[in-house]
């Protein structure tokens, strides 16, 4: 049996990230990963022989900072394209592209808007930024630390000036309606420009909340200026910070899956795998989601009952599928060239307004939105020679769907390829191998409860000092020990690893 | 099996009540409440005294009184989480808890504050009975989230209850046909044939005295309350309204929710609810026996030390201190409480008081502020208290098995 400081669960790109910063640390860190391979969610999967795919795809979120700090480069990440450009669809409509410095394709009105629009969210965003990479302050305990956060926080909003802190607060729980309608006049140009503001959220461009807010969480990343597309996939990402974190020294073992963690007088004692073995670690950090992490790994009965109806009553559903097609050639799509860039399949706002309303109750809709990429005309690992890879988060496909997935998956995958159809006539045929990957398949293929990409909805009641819920929201738990670095913590989904640095942070600081 | 709730079908409850529930044995009640004084206790009419609250106090304490617990909440707890569930939500080790067993118990917010105290019963391995004075039903379910393998049933309208409490109970039930009884030692449960089917038997009570809680199902009702009052006559049997209990409770050193404390999920103003610690509750709280809702928040309450106090209080003269403020000088410059009940006490003879007091001045000097009156005339006077660290009234009898007589 050995000893470990650390012992993270999962292999995400979080538990990684955590595990990277602990051992170049210098702390003896195990990470136990459920799945054969690393990277969860990122994890770049043969879904057909010769043909890869990962369930996320592109990295609009990650710093140079957390690249640079683990040496990711080094160990092989790299991109296959800077900027990605968004290319906003409508049947029988001419495409807009859409870059972070212009608009191509769109009227002059709207062309005229866009700079006003991406100088005003890329302002927002950079002034809350350094606030995703920061462990939320508590409000009530009056440490220093986190009135220092508090306080530069307010700074930091001061400091957009007078006109720009006052649309910032009027805008921060906007509905991505709302906001676009303010902009924009094109249908399928705010239809585009919305998705970032509720993918992977059960919300729509009608939904109050936290659009804007997941909005500049989805800006915050300063990679390059544009979408980056990581090369070999997400896996790329997720294999470079395992390489890295192994580099350091940690220890990462697959097939691994632990069943619970072990208390010992109130305290974490380790953790105890499927196979009944157990591994020794006075710090268990989960990049598991919050529930699984505390009602399953841990147990209901080693924490108090309002913090447990907390965890209990988060929003874990996901509402978002995941398709991977496999393409004999490149397919055509009606008005472009090359099927190149983010691919919106989203005619306008209430288009996805009602796809949204079928899912609410259980449903799904005939015409579904989706966001296309085709990474392998830009990445030769992923597909065969010749052949290509289709990548394409579809929603809404509730994660409780009426009467379950088993009897609707291939009614879904029809509508979602006859959707495809409308764009790419006669794509049907170029396909030889379709992988439809709902929540319930990501729930069970990722031991993610709920098939959430997030862990826990980003909303404002799971957000910052909220996230998952107070009492755990600063990287501790009510359970000495017992830390979260997954998604469910601050600052929430998306790939950047950086729930998994602030944690590694957080637990450095705290010995 | 998922965590299951049994509730009734929302178009069977009367949501919006009009006028009072009648307990199952309200026919028998109600004739003996010769003065129709009634209270509302849960919506039930409860009888506040029948003739005369003084006499039915003396027969707790002289011969026998019957007291109607039907409006007391009662709840089933069953299946193989039932006990990891409750060991989580109260103080107390329920796994060393014994089949056909009762405790009293208390169950606590995160934050270590008081919900409401009960009576947990183990009818067997995974079954348990929770009573309580007022519904905690939502509490229940709210402390099975993540015990899926359990069922909570309401089950106070299933089971009429008599609280028998007195020197001289448990030679009635003997008379009564419960032969075995006297064996019952405090906190037990037994079960006899009764009527169409059974009654259970548990010595426990509200009283501090040698009493016992019988249960059955509400179609007997009359026919208990009948054998215990023929049978009983020559026992000296008097049923007790809420008045008569509440001078025993206070004797006895039971706690009064909404009187001595004020549940947390009721309390709106922060420091108005409290630490079991506050109520000398402490005996209650295992810490050793692994975690359970607010321990964390209990242990550091516990180890700061400086939470408030309820204290046993006999004061000089015979003036109840009811309603009293607490000063630690005569001069009432500082005043360090107040007073949660009190009376005089004819058993004890002894005017005694509950204070809950800052914590720091529990050890030192306490006066009272008593006012009283003479003839319509408020008067006003200062009384010395003298803190009692011993239950004021705990007869032999109350702990012995069998009991004296029996």
């Amino acid at each position: 049996m050995s000893n470990y400081d650390i012992v993270i669960i999962g292999a995400g790109h979080n538990g990684l990230a955590c595990a990277a910063y602990l051992a170049k640390a210098g702390r003896k860190v195990l990470v136990l990963e459920a799945n054969d391979e690393v990277g969860g969610l990122a994890a770049t999967r043969e879904f057909a022989p010769g043909f890869r795919a990962s369930v996320a795809q592109t990295l609009p979120q990650l710093n140079r900072g957390l690249v640079d700090d683990l040496s990711l480069e080094k160990h092989g990440f790299k991109l296959a394209l800077d900027a990605m450009p968004t290319v906003a669809m409508a049947p029988g409509k001419s495409p807009i592209s859409i870059t972070y410095g212009a608009l191509s394709g769109a009227s002059a009105e709207d062309s005229a808007a866009y700079p006003e629009y991406r100088r005003l969210l890329s302002k927002f965003a950079d002034a809350i930024n350094p606030f995703w990479h920061k462990r939320p302050p508590m409000i009530a305990d009056g440490d220093m630390g986190d009135l220092a956060t508090l306080g530069k926080f307010g700074w930091n909003l001061r400091r957009l000036g007078k006109d720009d802190m006052r649309e910032l607060m009027r805008m921060i729980a906007l509905p991505a309606q709302d906001l676009m309608d303010e902009f924009f006049q094109d249908d399928a140009l705010k239809a585009a420009l919305s998705w970032d503001c509720n993918i992977g959220s059960k919300l729509a461009p009608r939904s109050p909340n936290n659009a804007v807010l997941a909005l500049l969480l989805r800006m915050s990343g300063d990679l390059t200026d544009g979408l980056p597309l990581p090369a070999g996939g997400a896996g790329g990402f997720t294999d470079a910070l395992a390489a890295s974190a192994t580099s350091f020294g940690a220890e990462i073992r697959c097939g691994a899956a632990v069943e619970k963690v072990l208390i010992d007088d109130m305290s974490v004692s380790g953790v105890q795998l499927s196979n009944g073995e157990q591994v020794q670690a006075t710090t268990v950090i989960s990049n598991a989601d919050p529930k699984t992490s505390f009602l399953t790994l841990l147990g209901a009965q080693h924490l108090d009952v309002q913090f447990t109806h907390r965890i209990s009553r988060l929003r874990n559903q996901g509402y978002v599928a995941k398709l991977h097609l496999a393409l004999d050639e490149i397919p055509t799509f009606t008005g472009l060239e090359k099927p190149a860039g983010r691919l919106m399949l989203t005619p306008s706002m209430k288009y996805i307004e009602c796809a949204f309303d079928d899912a609410k109750y259980g449903g799904y809709a005939n015409e579904l939105p989706m966001e296309v990429i085709i990474p392998s005309l830009v990445d030769d690992s992923l597909a065969p020679v010749g052949k290509h890879v289709l990548s394409a988060n579809i929603q809404y496909a509730p994660y409780a769907v009426k009467g379950g997935w088993d009897q609707h998956r291939e009614q879904f995958l029809a509508n979602a390829l006859a959707t495809l159809s409308q764009y790419s006539p006669g794509i049907e045929s170029q396909v030889s191998a379709a992988e439809l990957l709902t929540p319930a398949d990501l729930e069970q293929q990722f031991n993610l409860a709920g098939g959430h990409w997030h862990h826990a909805e980003f909303a404002i009641d799971t957000w910052w000092m909220n996230r998952p819920t107070y009492g755990a929201s600063q990287y501790t738990t009510p359970i000495s020990g017992f830390h979260l670095c997954g998604a469910g913590a601050h600052p929430g989904g998306g790939l950047m690893g950086t729930c998994g640095a602030n944690a590694a942070r957080a637990i450095l600081e705290d010995r | 099996m998922p965590m299951q709730a049994n509730l009734q079908a929302a178009d069977t409850i009367d949501h919006v009540h009009e006028g009072v529930i009648y307990s199952p044995f309200h026919r028998r009640t109600s004739a003996k409440n010769i003065n129709q004084q009634w209270s509302v206790w849960n919506g039930y009419a409860s009888t506040k005294y029948y003739a005369d609250a003084h006499l039915e106090y003396f027969s707790t304490r002289n011969t026998c009184g019957v007291f109607d617990v039907s409006p007391m909440r009662k709840y089933r707890i069953k299946g193989p989480d039932a006990e990891a569930m409750l060991n989580r939500m109260v103080t107390r080790d329920v796994t060393s808890q014994a089949v056909d067993t009762v405790a009293y118990n208390i169950w606590c917010t995160d934050a270590g504050k008081l919900i409401d105290d009960g009576t947990l019963f183990r009818v067997s391995e995974d079954d348990f009975w929770l009573c309580a004075a007022d519904p905690n039903f939502d509490w229940l379910q709210l402390s099975a989230v993540g015990f899926p393998n359990l069922e909570i049933t309401d089950i106070s309208e299933d089971l009429a209850s008599l609280a028998l409490q007195g020197p001289t109970s448990c030679a009635l039930l003997k008379a009564m046909g419960f032969s075995g009884i006297e064996n019952a030692t405090p906190f037990s449960i037994m079960r006899f044939p009764f009527g169409a089917g059974e009654i259970t038997i548990s010595r426990t009570g509200y009283t501090g005295d040698l009493g016992y809680e019988l249960w059955v199902d509400p179609a007997d009702a009359e026919l208990l309350w009948d054998q215990l009052f023929s049978v009983g006559q020559v026992y000296g049997i008097q049923p007790l309204g809420e008045d008569s209990l509440e001078m025993a409770r206070i004797e006895a050193g039971f706690l009064a929710p909404d009187v001595d404390f004020h549940g947390s999920l009721h309390t709106v103003d922060r420091g108005h609810d409290h630490s079991p610690l506050e109520l000398a509750l402490g005996w209650i709280i295992n810490f050793k026996k692994g975690h359970f809702s607010g321990r964390a928040a209990l242990a550091k309450e516990k180890a700061a030390g400086k939470h408030r106090r309820l204290i046993k209080l006999d004061i000089e003269g015979n003036k109840p201190a009811e309603n009293s403020i607490l000063y630690c000088d005569k001069g009432c410059k500082k005043t360090i409480g107040y007073v949660t009940s009190a009376m005089w006490s004819p058993v004890v003879k002894a005017n005694i008081a509950y204070g809950l007091v800052e914590g720091q001045y529990a050890d030192g000097p306490i006066w009272a502020e008593i006012y009283h009156q003479k003839e319509l005339r408020w008067v006003r006077k200062l009384a010395q208290c003298t803190r009692v660290t011993k239950p004021f009234w705990a007869p032999e009898r109350a702990r012995q098995t069998p009991p004296p007589d029996c």
